[in-house]
């Protein structure tokens, strides 16, 4: 026990003082922070003064629009020619115009003219002219608030009910997911980045003959639990770093950017269940790199190999557009009891939608015995392989070493 | 007393036979030297013996015990090739890798410093294995191998990329381990250090012993009838010589059968020829191991 623990202790310290998890640890909340003063900054710096006033030229060869020209900050101006609204554009009288023509009762299309490069309209000028000519057309016929109403984008207030009739705590709205996605991102990227520290350990080790020197003072199973369980905890200390400075990051940012950002929450389940399924996914992962670092003959060729495994961690992020949009569909149970991919689908799914409880309970079940069996049988390959150099075994090697090797 | 008892061992690698019915033993106070060609099975036997891989058939006992976590801090082991935690300086290596054997952090510091010491590292103890030379981390990993005062200390190579000087010093510390009582395995290419160092020798080919035994036995017994003189002036006709090969600094009379040494000596003598060296030819052991590997070859 007393040797696990100096292996767990000195594998635990090299884990933390790899630049990568330092930089993947504070990242996370040192880039929010940044995000959140960026957007200060660039919003001090670009919003307009209260006295500045956007003109749109227009030129109205209908003759009935010319009502309703100032809509917030942007003024309609109205130019008798096209000739005369392009002289304006050039002098930069106005910013852009655009052109109503005799024909657009009948065929719907407006003409408009900018010296800007864009690709596509800007949302406030199209609303702008809409709403113009939505009131110039409906003015005769009806009142202004209704002109208003049909006018303004719709603003509908969703309230989600449980199943007592009362308000729920989890009002599932976009923001709900936000969370969630970063958080499997992260997981993603930080199952990935321990996945090559061990491997990358194991090959210095393996090719330096530092192992056989570890192995003449330990057996292979105290090497093994002391190097799964240290990058376990890595793991841990990683997403506990996280999860305290979440709420602050929250905070920050919902008072920051506001909208659907004040909607996020972080309710207790998601903490607790986001801390199980990120250290199991990581004693998984530690324990598949550990196999695939006992069989391999080099550390290129573990990590090749152990792309079989990370890609897996992305597929239930390939398939969260399909997943928001049907989240009821039996395939993302099948992926959240997959012990590959179940750490990342669970969050996700928990962002999107109910998950019953029994599911999580049969994931996180098969996820534990996952990781059981796993560390068994990745102590016989690494018994059975570990003073392989320079060949890979095959198949049939592998199935004839698995029979002989001990636990 | 036996420390390690080698009985009937065997290990094959699919169609290779690594090693094939080797027997022996090493006592405590006693260097055996493990010698052989590359691919002998020099490595294998040493893996078997350190229970990383089990033989198909024979058995290993070490303190008259098989293998076990009890009795790994008991036993010193040099790898071959050998490599060093990059990141880590060269005292927190040794810290480590002893703590691994049951030393406390005190106890094993004080030994190290001793040891860094005499190998005339100390000044570098501070230094990341990365800025390191070889010989360098080879004397570090020297000193993780003896540091916890083994009974058992197995040395697969560890001359290699040595300088003349830390050879010296290595080898010293080897014969003092020898002195202290402890079992010394001995794996080397280096037969002049074989002859130097080791009690016994045990001459491995294609997983065969091919000699087993005391050292200064095995070069008399592999003794040629010839003799090895330096004189003034020119040798005259000796009966009972059958060959004379002239060498640089010497000239070596191969003996006929019947003729002994002494015979030769008396010749001279009555001749009246100034004898500057007169000595029996002993083969080195580089010499037997070249003849018992040619004739197992053949």
């Amino acid at each position: 026990m007393n040797k696990i623990y100096l292996i767990f202790k000195h594998e635990f310290l090299q884990a933390i003082k790899g630049l990568g998890y330092i930089i993947l640890t504070l990242s996370v909340p040192v880039l929010v922070i940044l995000g959140i003063g960026s957007y200060k900054l660039v919003t001090i710096l670009i919003e307009p003064s209260e006295e500045e006033t956007t003109i749109i030229g227009y030129v109205d060869e209908v003759g009935i629009f010319s009502d309703q020209t100032v809509h917030g900050s942007i003024k309609l101006v109205s130019y008798a020619s096209r000739e005369d609204a392009t002289g304006a554009l050039v002098n930069k009288d106005v910013s852009e115009y655009f052109v109503i023509p005799l024909d657009y009762l009948s065929m719907g299309t407006i003409h408009r003219y900018t010296l800007a490069k864009e690709l596509v309209t800007p949302p406030t000028t199209t609303y702008v002219i809409k709403s113009f000519l939505s009131w110039n057309l409906l003015k005769d016929d009806l009142s202004s608030e209704v002109i208003t109403s049909i006018v303004t984008p719709l603003n509908m207030d969703v309230t989600r009910l449980d199943e007592d009739g009362e308000i729920a705590r989890e009002q599932g709205r976009i923001g709900n997911i936000i969370v969630p996605a970063i958080f499997a991102l992260l997981l993603s990227f930080s199952l990935m980045l321990g996945t090559n520290s061990l491997i990358g350990g194991l090959g210095e080790e393996k090719e330096s003959r530092l192992l056989e020197v570890l192995l003449s003072s330990v057996s292979v199973r105290q090497l093994l639990i002391a190097k799964v369980t240290a990058l376990g905890t890595a793991g841990l200390m990683q997403v506990i770093i996280w999860l305290i400075s979440a709420p602050l990051l929250l905070q920050l940012a919902s008072s920051t950017f506001g909208g659907f950002l004040s909607d996020i929450q972080l309710p207790v389940n998601f903490i607790l269940l986001g801390i199980v399924y990120f250290t199991l996914g990581y004693l998984l992962f530690a324990i598949l790199s550990v196999t695939v670092g006992g069989i391999s003959s080099n550390v290129s060729e573990a990590q090749s190999l152990s792309m079989i495994y990370v890609m897996m961690l992305f597929v239930p992020l390939w398939f969260a557009g399909i997943m928001i949009s049907l989240p009821e569909n039996p395939i993302w149970f099948l992926l959240s009891i997959f012990p590959l991919t179940a750490p990342i689908q669970v969050m996700l799914r928990l962002g999107v939608s109910d998950v019953p409880v029994w599911q999580i309970l049969v994931s996180i079940g098969v996820l534990i015995l996952s990781v059981i069996l796993g560390l068994y049988f990745s102590i016989k390959v690494f018994r059975a392989f570990m003073l392989m150099y320079g060949k890979r075994p095959g198949l049939a090697e592998i199935i004839q070493g698995l029979r002989f090797a001990r636990y | 007393m036996k420390v390690v008892e080698v009985d009937h061992l065997s290990k094959s690698y699919a169609d290779v036979v690594a090693v094939n019915d080797l027997t022996f033993s090493v006592s405590s106070g006693e260097i055996l030297g493990l010698i052989g060609p590359n691919g002998a099975g020099k490595s294998s036997t040493i893996k078997i013996i350190l229970d990383f891989m089990k033989p198909d058939s024979g058995e290993v006992r070490i303190f008259d015990q098989q293998m076990n976590e009890a009795i790994k801090d008991r036993i010193g082991y040099l790898p071959e090739e050998r490599g060093l935690y990059k990141r880590l300086t060269a005292i927190d290596l040794i810290l480590y890798l002893a703590s691994l054997k049951g030393m406390d952090k005190a106890t094993a510091e004080k030994k190290a410093n001793i040891l860094l010491e005499k190998t005339g590292m100390l000044e570098h103890k501070n230094k990341k294995n990365k800025e390191m030379s070889r010989g360098m981390g080879q004397l570090i990993q020297f000193i993780v191998t003896v540091i916890h005062d083994p009974d058992l200390v197995i040395l697969d190579e560890p001359f290699s990329g040595l300088d003349p000087v830390r050879t010296e010093t290595v080898q010293n510390i080897i014969a003092q381990l020898r002195d202290e009582g402890k079992a010394v395995i001995l794996s080397t290419h280096q037969m002049n250090r074989v002859e130097e160092l080791c009690d016994r020798v045990l001459m491995i080919d294609k997983g065969r012993s091919i000699l087993y035994g005391d050292i200064m036995e095995t070069r008399t017994k592999f003794r040629r009838n010839s003799v090895q003189v330096v004189i003034d002036g020119e040798l005259g006709d000796l009966p009972g010589v059958i060959d004379r090969k002239v060498k640089s600094d010497y000239i070596e009379l191969v003996l006929a059968p019947d003729t002994s040494s002494q015979t030769i000596l008396d010749q001279l003598r009555e001749s009246g020829t100034t004898v500057n060296r007169f000595e029996v030819t002993t083969p080195s052991l580089n010499e037997v191991f070249l003849h018992l590997v040619k004739v197992d070859h053949e």
